[in-house]
């Protein structure tokens, strides 16, 4: 026992190391920061993804994970090691590239083998690896055959195989989905969420699609301007996001601009720019008397009602005429105008069929609790102050 | 009734005979130019000069038909002699400006951008503004004994004396691989420009090494643009006239000068014909071989570059 406790203890510390640690990394172009001083480790095994308006960085600090481009300053790990001066053909990483950059010069197999090649493996043993990881991707058999005569499916699982025969520590997958047609994506999200939990190797997986980022992830960082503005669970991103740019760029919401009355704990009260008055809670940014604040509403938040007095005590809402119908089943929407201020809404339409005979142009009551509002002290700054 | 569906028959048909009629007739005047050319430049001519090869003198404007002429050219030392020296100083040429052009192809495909990559490529365009002529003279210039070179050897006194550079197989070599660097790099630099970046950064990202990048990527990919840009230049080589003249001198032993020599000096055109069979015949051989070995189709090839 008294020498079995270090090597617990050891083995303990060894399985915290996370698999990829950033430390302060940025990037300048010139005088321009593409990413800046960014910060987050990813524990062994976990689906982490990086989601992100194009021109984020996102590109950029998954370029630099990889090895190709060269961070301004700041610390890489990998498994605890710093990988700063390793050459991209060195480092324990792998990447699914966009366009997936299979090798047309090669047939399946030799894609598949290209990596244990360049290490020097045996022949026999290649072929046997080449043969056992595509069967794990499911596409056993083809390894003679030439990559065009793959589908956009195959040739993505063929893209993983490549990479996942070397047993990279860490995979970075870079958009990978976006040249697919919409049915193959969805069906590919979740065979890419099974791959990862089948391998178990730790996916660093950029995206701009916030379904993708959000079926498939364990923890998403939210990047914007180079900082990630938050970092989280889907459901956390998705309830609780910490800045206005994650609750606008996350899901659907609706936005006012609007100027605080009077703050009680997190309670707010605010009055819209078009003159309407909102109960919300302070996502956590201080906001106070006087403020210029943006407040986000999901949506499916909003309750419908024939009957006011049903939708009159939640705190929020008022009449308001039905200006269209976005019929597209199930993400149906109704976009109303409140008759008292003139403001847009967008609401999702209940599926229970209750308010099916719906349309434009009728009154309808609607409503929603203040703990669904969420209020951002706003960029516009304080006025009145 | 009969009748009017039979007439209407009858229209139907004749209209569409008279729509392929007028198609056919603009295939064959969009063709003719071509076919003009062909049949009066190329096939004529050496049907002609075939003929003429085949003739044996016998006596004064007394021919028969023979191989004499090719028999002559395998019994002389000196032809045939020749011959495989143009070859292989031809095969020597191509590979050194296939050297040379590969990495200057590359680094105007991969590694520039924009405006530096314009005028890069035009750099390689600019000499061939001037006729090959005044080109070759310029290298004249540079390597007479008197020339740029010698004088400024003597100058920083590497040499005592004049230095003669003109006149030798090197010569000849330098000004080969210069006249012909740009229908290497053009081909060159349009087949690299097709290779997507990834697959390089994919390669490096594998564990590949340089090397293996470059012998596994981007030459199986360049290969086509290689093939055929080598067949331009060892067309060029073993057909170029001036060059090895003006630069190798009189004892430049080209096969072309030898084929010059028989029509012109010796007024002997059915050696010379014979010669310039034989020659086709050689580059022909040659470029399929080389066809061959690289796995490559001349369709493919040339449909690429």
């Amino acid at each position: 026992m008294v020498i079995a406790l270090p090597v617990f203890i050891e083995s303990l510390t060894m399985s915290q190391t996370p698999d990829l640690e950033c430390r302060a990394i940025s990037k300048s172009f010139d005088d321009f920061k593409a990413v800046k001083d960014v910060s987050f480790s990813v524990p062994q095994g976990t689906f982490f993804s990086i989601l992100g308006p194009s021109g984020c960085g996102k590109t950029t600090l998954l370029r630099m994970i990889a090895g190709f481009q060269k961070p301004t300053s700041g610390d890489l790990l990998i498994k605890g090691n710093s990988v700063l001066e390793v050459p991209p053909n060195k480092r324990p990483v792998s990447m699914v590239f966009q366009h997936l950059a299979l090798f047309p010069m090669m047939n399946i197999g030799a894609n598949v083998g290209f990596g244990l090649r360049q290490r020097g493996v045996n022949k026999t043993d290649i072929k046997q690896q080449v043969e056992r990881v595509l069967e794990r991707v499911g596409l056993g058999g083809v390894a003679d055959r030439p990559v065009a005569s793959l589908s956009g499916g195959q040739k993505q699982r063929v893209a993983i195989a490549r990479c996942m025969v070397l047993e990279p520590d860490v995979l970075l997958l870079d958009e990978p989905l976006g040249a697919l047609d919409l049915k193959l994506r969805e069906h590919m999200k979740i065979e890419l969420k099974q791959l990862q939990s089948e391998f178990n190797t730790t996916f660093v997986y950029i995206t701009h699609d916030q379904s993708e980022a959000l079926v498939m992830s364990d923890q998403i960082a939210v990047m914007n301007h180079g900082v990630f503005e938050q970092l989280g669970t889907a459901k956390e991103l998705y309830y609780e996001p910490s800045t206005a740019f994650v609750a606008g760029f996350v899901g659907e919401a609706n936005r006012f601009a609007a100027t605080v009355e009077s703050v009680n704990g997190t309670d707010v009260q605010m009055i819209t720019d078009q003159g309407k008055a909102l109960r919300g809670v302070d996502a956590g940014q201080g906001v106070q008397r006087g403020d210029s604040v943006d407040v986000f509403v999901r949506p499916e938040a909003v309750r419908l009602s024939r009957d006011v007095s049903q939708t009159g005590q939640l705190g929020n809402g008022g009449a308001g005429r039905v200006e269209n119908i976005l019929f597209n089943g199930a993400n149906s929407q109704l976009i109303l105008r409140d008759q008292a201020s003139g403001a847009e809404m967008n609401i999702a339409m209940p599926q229970t069929g209750e308010f099916r005979d719906l349309t434009q142009g009728d009154v309808i009551a609607y409503g929603w609790e203040p703990q669904q509002t969420r209020v951002y002290s706003s960029a516009r700054g304080r006025h009145g102050l | 009734m009969v009748g009017n569906l039979s007439k209407r028959g009858y229209i139907a048909a004749h209209g569409g005979g008279m729509v392929s009629d007028k198609s056919k007739l603009t295939f064959w005047l969009l063709m003719a130019p071509l076919l003009i050319w062909l049949v009066t430049l190329i096939v004529l001519p050496h049907v002609g000069m075939f003929l003429v090869s085949m003739r044996e003198k016998i006596g004064v404007r007394e021919y028969q038909t023979s191989f004499a002429n090719y028999e002559v050219f395998f019994n002389e030392p000196l032809y045939w002699n020749t011959f495989a020296r143009t070859a292989y100083m031809s095969i020597t040429a191509t590979a050194l400006t296939l050297g040379i052009g590969f990495p200057i192809a590359y680094y105007i495909a991969k590694l520039t951008r924009g405006r530096t990559k314009t005028t890069l490529f035009l750099m390689c365009l600019i000499p061939f503004w001037v006729s090959e002529l005044v080109r070759t003279f310029g290298w004249m210039i540079l390597l007479r004994e008197t020339g740029v070179f010698s004088n400024v050897l003597q100058y920083l006194g590497l040499v005592s004396g004049p230095v003669e550079m003109l006149y030798n197989d090197a010569a000849i070599m330098t000004g080969l691989v210069y006249t012909s660097m740009l229908f290497m790099v053009v081909p060159l630099v349009t087949t690299l420009d097709s290779l997507d970046d990834s697959l390089i950064e994919a390669g490096y990202d594998l564990g590949a090494s340089s090397f293996a990048i470059l012998r596994e990527i981007i030459i199986p990919h360049a290969m086509p643009g290689i093939v055929s840009g080598c067949i331009v230049v060892f067309m060029l080589s073993l057909g170029n006239y001036l060059t090895p003249i003006l630069l190798g001198g009189k004892d430049s032993l080209w096969f072309t000068g030898l084929i010059y020599s028989q029509f012109i000096t010796r007024f002997n055109w059915e050696l010379g014909s014979a010669f310039g069979f034989l020659l086709l015949g050689l580059s022909s051989l040659i470029v399929f071989v080389g066809l061959k070995l690289s796995r490559q189709s001349l369709t493919k090839t040339m449909g690429q570059a």
